[in-house]
């Protein structure tokens, strides 16, 4: 039983280590780095605690997705990052006393919490036995709860019409393609036989109805 | 029919399938056709509202749940489902000539006023956490665009991503108070949360704190007011006329049900944050707004103020109380409409003109506007015997009827601030040197004025109906 125990703390110590060097790494590119270090921590936690397909999509979603993505925003938008830092010590004694009273507030709430005894019997739907998790979650997520799934679904639709709307621009100077007029094109179109006289070459008026 | 058999009646969630499908339609219809029918499809999602309003109104009588108990559809759910399907056509009707403009024919615009009532209609009927997070983030990340929808213009795009950046903000606290909610009573439905927590533990209390955080940020309370203003300012006109009317009904209900069917053991607990709250907006809207020389945000701050004076009546957490927060916010949308009508015709030469002085001797040059306005302002400002009036009486009867003496003095106290800088309006209407005259009012504008106006101005002769529904949708929360 010390296997476990020993790979959580080198989880978990990872994981909260690697979240503090997120935010005091100067350079923002190594923030991301780590940021994905601590995700895929957090994924071997889950996978201690049983919750594979969880750990899955962690390592999935957020390392491969918008760990990635974030990479691509700090690499492409020129944000001055040492501007962003200038006020840092100024503001260090009221983050300190926010962060202050923030913790307070939960060491007297986890001091005082009692999980109640009633909780772990109502959870609505535990994992049946010899059944993995993910196998638990396909068996709910289109029955059970097909109407989340659904609603869902429209959420990702209106982001992707919102995303449409304000990024797609209609210029009339972008070529864009048009397979059934390429399809429609025949050799009549698209080529022209001209008997060149020879020492004059091709007249103007002539070249001018071919290019077009 | 196994949805049928296994306990998923399909009924109940009708209007909200013909609605999502009547969307996904108009989509196609736009995607394949292009930019030219943006007008076609306006009309078709006005009518598609209509119809979903309709379908509403002709469910069997009495509750109805679905999905497992996440989907309620009762009295109350059928009232403000109206109300917001009414706020939104309302909204596609006087955005007309803001879509006819070649420069920006967006028929997704339509579209995702469509789908954000769709999300509103799901927070009215949730049940659950689960479905409240769902149709609020489906209502929100629609508006999130429409704000920004004008998008060559600076404040417009301001405006849409302070109001998405401070959204995703709210979003967190909220979900953070479910999770919270969820791991102290085990149960993400209000039934099961109400069965559990019966003593203030202090672990629910923490959590009831985030969830109205959240959602106050929906409705523009203050201390979560500070995006208001500027969205107001920034985002295209309609789209104001559209934040300040359906979105506030759908979060004014989820506020409401989720108090009221969720924690009716722990009254006192929440109803000190709504009080605060309820207090806190009240005098901002009446202080902050005094200064404004831009009629779109003191707009703005006189949506603040209306919000506070609706949770006056949520903070007795009594039936009166909710059947006033339903009368108010019913009146509420109606004045809201109104003004905005009037607020879009303001146009000399075609171009747009939105300072309070811009409406300096209206009463000259057109009285029929200038009365219609005046009537609205009355109104908003709580004079009798207008409609406005009616709305803040009956909050403050339910305050007074629950002992909240302090709360109610302070509201009326507040009100009378708030008259001064409506008549303050009123006076630059009917005694300042007149401008130029306006552009003529379109016809679409008339009709929403009249209607609302001729609402406001009669609603005390035949207050009845109204009231009646009101009882009816507030006793089926408890």
């Amino acid at each position: 039983m010390i296997l476990p125990a020993l790979f959580f703390y080198l989880f978990a110590g990872v994981c909260v280590a690697s979240a503090v060097m997120v935010i005091v790494s100067r350079n923002p590119v190594h923030s991301v780095l780590f940021l994905i270090l601590a995700f895929v921590n957090a994924a071997g936690l889950f996978v201690l605690m049983g919750a594979e397909f969880l750990a899955m999509i962690l390592v999935v979603v957020y390392v491969g997705a918008v760990a990635v993505l974030f990479l691509f925003v700090i690499m492409m938008l020129d944000v001055d990052f040492t501007e962003l830092r200038e006020g840092f010590i100024e503001y260090l004694p009221i983050g300190l006393v926010i962060g202050g009273i923030f913790l307070t507030e939960l060491l007297l709430i986890g001091g005082s919490w009692v999980i109640n005894p009633s909780v772990s019997k109502s959870i609505t739907a535990a994992i049946p036995a010899n059944v993995s998790n993910t196998e638990a979650l396909g068996l709910v997520l289109y029955t059970k709860y097909i109407h989340y799934f659904q609603i869902a679904g429209i959420v990702l639709l209106v982001a992707m019409i919102g995303a449409i709307v304000l990024t797609l621009r209609h210029k009339a100077s972008v070529k864009r393609q048009d397979i059934n007029v390429q399809n429609a094109r025949t050799p009549e179109l698209a080529m022209a036989v001209r008997k060149v006289a020879s020492g004059q070459g091709l007249q103007d008026a002539d070249a001018a109805e071919w290019v077009k | 029919m196994s949805f049928q058999s296994a306990g998923y009646p399909l009924l109940p969630v009708l209007p909200e399938l013909v609605l999502a499908v009547g969307a996904m339609l108009l989509l196609m219809l736009g995607a394949y056709r292009g930019q030219g029918t943006t007008r076609l499809i306006t009309t078709l999602a006005v009518v598609l509202l209509a119809v979903t309003g309709v379908l509403v109104l002709s469910l069997p009588a009495g509750k109805h749940v679905t999905f497992g108990g996440s989907f309620i559809v009762d009295d109350f759910a059928r009232f403000l489902k109206v109300l917001a399907l009414i706020g939104s056509a309302a909204t596609l009707i006087l955005s007309s000539e803001f879509l006819s403009d070649p420069s920006r024919r967006i028929f997704e615009f339509s579209i995702l006023v469509l789908l954000s009532t769709l999300g509103m209609m799901v927070l009215i009927s949730a049940g659950d956490l689960i479905m409240l997070y769902l149709g609020l983030e489906l209502m929100s990340l629609a508006l999130y665009v429409v704000a920004a929808s004008n998008r060559d213009n600076a404040k417009s795009t301001e405006a849409g991503l302070k109001y998405f950046v401070l959204g995703a903000l709210s979003s967190g606290m909220l979900l953070y108070g479910a999770s919270l909610i969820y791991g102290f009573t085990g149960t993400v439905a209000f039934t099961g949360i109400a069965a559990a927590a019966k003593t203030g533990d202090v672990g629910v209390v923490f959590g009831i704190v985030f969830l109205l955080a959240g959602l106050c940020f929906k409705v523009s309370a203050v201390p979560f007011h500070m995006w208001t203003p500027d969205v107001y300012e920034g985002a295209p006109t309609p789209v104001t006329a559209f934040f300040a009317s359906a979105p506030k009904v759908a979060a004014l209900a989820v506020f409401t049900r989720v108090t009221l069917t969720a924690f009716p053991g722990i009254v006192p607990q929440w109803q000190q944050i709504v009080v605060f709250v309820s207090i806190a907006s009240m005098a901002l809207g009446s202080f902050a707004a005094i200064g404004q020389k831009n009629i779109k945000r003191l707009m703005a701050y006189s949506s603040i103020g209306h919000m506070g004076f609706a949770l006056v009546g949520l903070a007795s957490g009594t039936v009166e109380g909710a059947q006033g927060v339903l009368i108010y916010i019913a009146i509420y949308v109606a004045m809201t409409l109104g003004s905005f009508a009037i607020i879009l015709a303001m146009k000399r030469n075609g171009q747009a003109v939105e300072n309070i002085s811009d409406f300096a001797g209206l009463s000259r040059t057109n009285p029929l506007l200038a009365f219609f306005f005046a009537m609205l302002l009355f109104s908003l400002a709580g004079i009798p015997p207008l409609a406005g009036f009616f709305a803040k009486w009956y909050v403050f009867v339910a305050a007074i009827k629950a002992g909240l003496f302090t709360l109610a003095v302070i509201g009326v106290l507040t009100s009378v601030v708030g008259a001064f800088y409506y008549l303050s309006i009123i006076k630059v209407m009917y005694f300042d040197e007149p401008l130029p005259k306006l552009d003529p009012m379109r016809v679409e504008l008339r009709t929403v004025l009249a209607v609302a106006g001729l609402f406001n101005i009669f609603f005390f002769v035949y207050p009845g109906p109204l009231v009646s529904v009101a009882t009816a949708a507030a006793k089926s929360l408890f």
